[in-house]
């Protein structure tokens, strides 16, 4: 274990369920993942500093997106009011500051063309509900490729030593 | 020197009272099993459960109790109305949340029956709609006295293991 606070990830949950955000963060908190949860789609891009203009546009110039606020992934149900988690994701893949983040939907019906969409359009993994411990253990793998892609992206020289213990830490 | 031997004696009994709720505890959890009113998702919960979050379990199953209870009266007022008027997407989409919450928290037997539900609301059966309503009420009844008598054995348990003096 050993984990500072600093390396640890960043989860934000989405799910209009109160009993499954709370089944959704007990399960990422055993895993020592910091977490947020939000009841909506709506909330979600809110959080994510993409904030409603007049129901018209959905992204703030980059400038007025908080940065504090530091996801490391999204999970987010399928079946919400309003906005679909499907929307969610696409929502996230077509916006330059948030793209990068890697989304997993989770959904209580198992309909092979809507998990085939999904990933289809970008999410990393598609969980059935009711989401297990064996589940939330496959997200660490995703969490450590976008970090060390991150780290990549933002030291030019390939310096192996420190991917190598990024690796070792966590 | 019968002091301390009369307080030995009591410790004893105490020990043997207690290993005696343990077993009736895990023989009344066993059965709920084999019954079918949990399935394996309870034990996921009961595993999440830590000395970090000691009342886990309690406090989601008492969610799933408020939430249910919510969502039978909605379905009840759902279905009470004119025949022809019973709007089966509403009353789907409520079944799917019981449907859901159910299945979080391993009550099984409610799921079951709520998928049924979902396939009368498809095919626009009223009577089989009525028939379900009923079902699940008497199986959520049955589910919910089920825990309160599981939790308040463990309570029970809780306070004897306490009591034993070390």
């Amino acid at each position: 274990m050993g984990m500072s606070a600093a390396a640890q990830f960043h989860v934000l949950a989405v799910d209009d369920s109160l009993i499954d955000r709370m089944l959704i963060e007990r399960l990422l908190k055993t895993s020592s993942f910091h977490v947020t949860t939000v009841d909506s789609a709506i909330k979600a891009l809110q959080y994510l500093g993409m904030v409603e203009d007049k129901l018209k546009s959905y992204e703030t110039p980059e400038i007025h997106q908080d940065a504090e606020v530091n996801v490391n992934l999204i999970i987010t149900d399928y079946c919400m009011p309003e906005m679909t988690g499907h929307d969610l994701l696409r929502k996230i893949k077509e916006s330059n500051s948030l793209k990068d983040i890697p989304v997993v939907i989770m959904s209580s019906e198992n309909v092979p063309s809507r998990i085939n969409r999904c990933l289809e359009d970008g999410a990393e993994e598609f969980f059935l509900k009711p989401v297990q411990q064996s589940d939330v253990n496959k997200l660490k793998p995703h969490l450590l490729k976008s970090r060390s892609k991150e780290e990549e992206e933002t030291q030019p020289s390939n310096n192996n030593k420190r991917r190598t213990r990024i690796k070792c830490t966590i | 020197m019968r002091e301390k031997e009369k307080e030995r004696k009591e410790e004893i009994s105490k020990m043997d009272v207690v290993t005696q709720m343990q077993r009736q505890l895990i023989q009344y959890t066993s059965s709920l099993f084999q019954e079918g009113f949990l399935d394996d998702q309870f034990n996921q919960l009961q595993q999440l459960q830590d000395e970090s979050n000691p009342e886990f379990v309690v406090e989601i199953v008492t969610l799933f109790f408020e939430d249910a209870e919510r969502l039978l009266n909605e379905l009840s007022k759902s279905l009470q109305v004119e025949q022809e008027s019973i709007d089966f997407r509403k009353v789907d989409a409520q079944v799917h949340q019981l449907k859901g919450s159910s299945s979080s928290i391993g009550a099984q037997r409610v799921q079951r029956v709520c998928i049924a539900f979902r396939n009368f609301c498809e095919q626009q059966n009223v009577e089989g709609c009525l028939k379900s309503l009923q079902e699940i009420k008497q199986e959520y009844s049955l589910v919910k006295t089920k825990l309160e008598t599981l939790f308040k054995m463990e309570k029970q348990l809780f306070a004897a293991r306490g009591s034993i003096s070390r």
